[in-house]
């Protein structure tokens, strides 16, 4: 059947599809092999070589090493995967998640406290472009 | 059904129990947890997700059960969470896997794969923290990480095999199945943190009475209205599936936030 792509009118929500599970397969394999402790040793260790066994992109490896979550949802990132590079690097979750919104992470918690953000103006890119 | 917030086992494993934060939580559970103890089954089959744990982008299998003695926890990238080993269920998963695909369902059998959080954390909200896990646990692990997952309505025909399956099984057991993940979330992007309260009552309203209605919604309404995450809602319907088609509702609770996401759990007990 016809595969449509009318979620691409979400605003600020990557979907994990085709075209990003395949641009961000070496990122993502990279983010899993931390789930190893020898491999997060390696990494801690020496994270240039050890990024290089993965057949990243400049830009890839650029996201990782700004530890830019954004950009790595761009390049192909996937959270559950991301997430792993968070733990290896101990960060708790709550700062990833607000460093995505572009909050500060106090004004992220209490947003989540109050109720967590609003489906109301934040269902399509044309709700996001009239802020 | 329930949701799996990682951040519950990490209450659950640093005594965080009584905090406010999370006491509105585990205080739901308590009803829950003597209901289980009450009905003490002989198996439960547990419906979740793999976050990148046992398998990767190297494999994806839409439907997966496990069918072996046991299944370690796995590391997630902090150390193994330090929970009991899962005993399985080789005989009555062997036996689903081979009715189901015989069903028409075509799950990937697995002899071996570590269980993470979306396993490990209802588990501790249904039992706290035993020295080791009292029931067999069946899992049954859908991908819901790479779009497009399952539909809604495979899920519940999926559940419906599975209900077929167990009702053929030589041995009459008393099997408990538990559909986890959800409620409304995200996790991802600019728009983290999006819950939907009025999406996820309306599921909880329906989930009993009009599952098929739910089985219905499309991936984009789950993604668009209840978060990228919200999807993992689909879980649920497998354990519906498995169900008869009249349930009464035992038990249902409802709160926002925990960590990122919206917490829901629900008890239904077959109407006989």
């Amino acid at each position: 059947m016809a595969v449509s792509k009318t979620y691409l009118d979400i605003p600020g929500t990557f979907v994990f599809d085709a075209e990003h599970s395949r641009l961000g397969y070496p990122l993502n394999m990279f983010c899993m092999s931390l789930s190893k402790e020898e491999n997060r040793s390696a990494f801690t260790e020496d994270c240039k070589s050890y990024m290089n066994r993965f057949e990243m992109t400049e830009a890839q490896k650029q996201s990782i090493r700004d530890r830019n979550w954004n950009m790595m949802l761009e390049q192909g990132g996937n959270i559950y995967y991301m997430l792993k590079l968070a733990g290896a690097d101990g960060t708790p979750y709550e700062q990833v998640y607000a460093a995505m919104s572009g909050d500060e992470p106090s004004d992220y918690r209490s947003m989540m406290i109050g109720g967590g953000r609003l489906p109301e103006g934040n269902l399509y890119k044309s709700d996001w472009a009239k802020k | 059904m329930m949701s799996h917030v990682p951040l519950l086992g990490l209450a659950v494993d640093h005594a965080k129990k009584e905090e406010e934060y999370f006491k509105p939580v585990f205080n739901a559970f308590d009803v829950s947890k003597k209901w289980i103890e009450d009905i003490n089954p002989d198996a439960i089959i547990l419906v979740y997700n793999d976050h990148a744990s046992a398998f990767s982008l190297d494999l994806i299998p839409t439907f997966a059960i496990g069918c072996a003695a046991e299944f370690m926890p796995a590391d997630e990238g902090f150390g193994r969470r330090e929970v009991p080993i899962v005993p399985g269920y080789p005989e009555l998963a062997w036996h689903i896997a081979q009715s189901t695909i015989l069903d028409e369902f075509d799950i990937t059998i697995v002899n071996k794969m570590d269980v993470d959080h979306g396993l490990t954390v209802p588990l501790s909200l249904m039992f706290g923290e035993p020295d080791e896990w009292p029931i067999p646990i069946i899992p049954l692990a859908v991908n819901v990480i790479q779009y497009p997952p399952p539909t809604g309505n495979r899920c519940l025909n999926l559940g419906k095999s599975i209900k077929r399956a167990v009702g053929s099984f030589p041995e009459n057991k008393r099997v408990v199945i538990f559909g986890t993940g959800g409620m409304s979330h995200q996790l991802q992007g600019r728009r983290t943190g999006l819950i939907n309260q009025e999406f996820d009552t309306n599921y909880l309203d329906k989930f009993g009475s009009a599952p098929e209605e739910l089985a219905k919604i499309p991936h984009e309404d789950y993604l668009r209205l209840a978060g990228s995450e919200g999807i993992e809602l689909v879980m649920w319907l497998v354990a519906r599936g498995a169900m008869n088609e009249r349930v009464r509702e035992i038990h249902r609770h409802y709160h926002v936030p925990i960590s990122n996401t919206a917490i829901g759990h629900l008890i239904l007990e077959n109407e006989i």
